[in-house]
């Protein structure tokens, strides 16, 4: 587990998959230093897809937007997918605002998410 | 009957992003919210302080002054910094529109704000600093004091 105490991540690896765990906050404070652990680590691993769990965040404003866009991209420049899993209602609120939901599916578990790469 | 008034003032550090989230749904608390009325509040002033430290004040050091109001069954929040200012407030207001790209910024601050909020108003000048004014208004208690 890594991350402070606003925001902590838990990362596993199956297959190429790289699932990502959220704890806590996402904002624009806790995304700056997530987003280089996350890069770094799907890097060094050398995988492909990536699924972010979403089940234990309790907060996301538009800077979680941007980190997931980011992940997007980088999992896309790479031949790969990235999908959600266990976003709440409050979460998926902003989710939809944003207009990602057209480009990035949501499941409802981690494993639908894995089915689904 | 219950109206009320606090004013912060907190350095644009990004960790300060969160404590102004809970001072603010603290106040709101007042109003007898719903949870989702709260967290529509704490999203909207969340982009309101993250624009303030990154656009205001690029990163910088700089003082951002949030002042909350409760006037009977409305909340009204104001987030002011006195940092670079918003040439163009409608391009800025503009969905997707972001001055700083390479942040990973998605865009949708303001759009957040307006979507979260009742009322929205931005008033900015460049090389003074912006104000931003939104209003909330709570359904769950009546409107007569």
């Amino acid at each position: 587990m890594i991350g402070g105490l606003a925001l902590q991540l838990n990362f596993y690896i199956t297959g190429k998959t790289l699932v990502v765990s959220f704890s806590g906050e996402l904002d624009h404070h806790t995304a700056e230093n997530i987003r280089k652990k996350i890069d770094s680590y799907y890097d060094e691993k050398m995988l492909k897809n990536i699924v972010l769990d979403l089940d234990n965040l309790n907060f996301m404003d538009s800077s979680g937007i941007g980190l997931i866009l980011g992940r997007y991209k980088k999992a896309m420049n790479n031949n790969g997918k990235l999908l959600l899993a266990n976003a709440s209602t409050r979460v998926k609120k902003i989710l939809v605002m944003s207009g990602i939901t057209k480009i990035i599916k949501i499941y409802d578990s981690v494993s639908n998410a894995l089915d689904n790469i | 009957m219950h109206d009320n008034y606090m004013k912060l003032e907190i350095p644009s550090k990004s960790q300060n992003e969160a404590f102004v989230r809970v001072v603010v749904a603290s106040f709101a608390s007042q109003l007898d919210p719903t949870i989702e009325e709260l967290a529509d509040v704490k999203t909207a002033v969340s982009e309101a302080v993250t624009n303030a430290i990154i656009h205001g004040y690029e990163n910088k050091m700089g003082i951002i002054t949030i002042e909350c109001r409760i006037i009977k069954n409305k909340l009204e929040i104001i987030v002011e910094d006195k940092g670079k200012g918003i040439e163009d407030i409608e391009k800025a207001m503009e969905p997707f529109y972001t001055s700083r790209p390479e942040m990973e910024r998605s865009g949708m601050g303001f759009t957040v704000m307006e979507t979260f909020m009742d009322e929205l108003k931005v008033q900015s000048e460049v090389g003074k600093g912006t104000v931003v004014k939104m209003v909330k208004v709570f359904k769950s208690i009546s409107s007569e004091g």
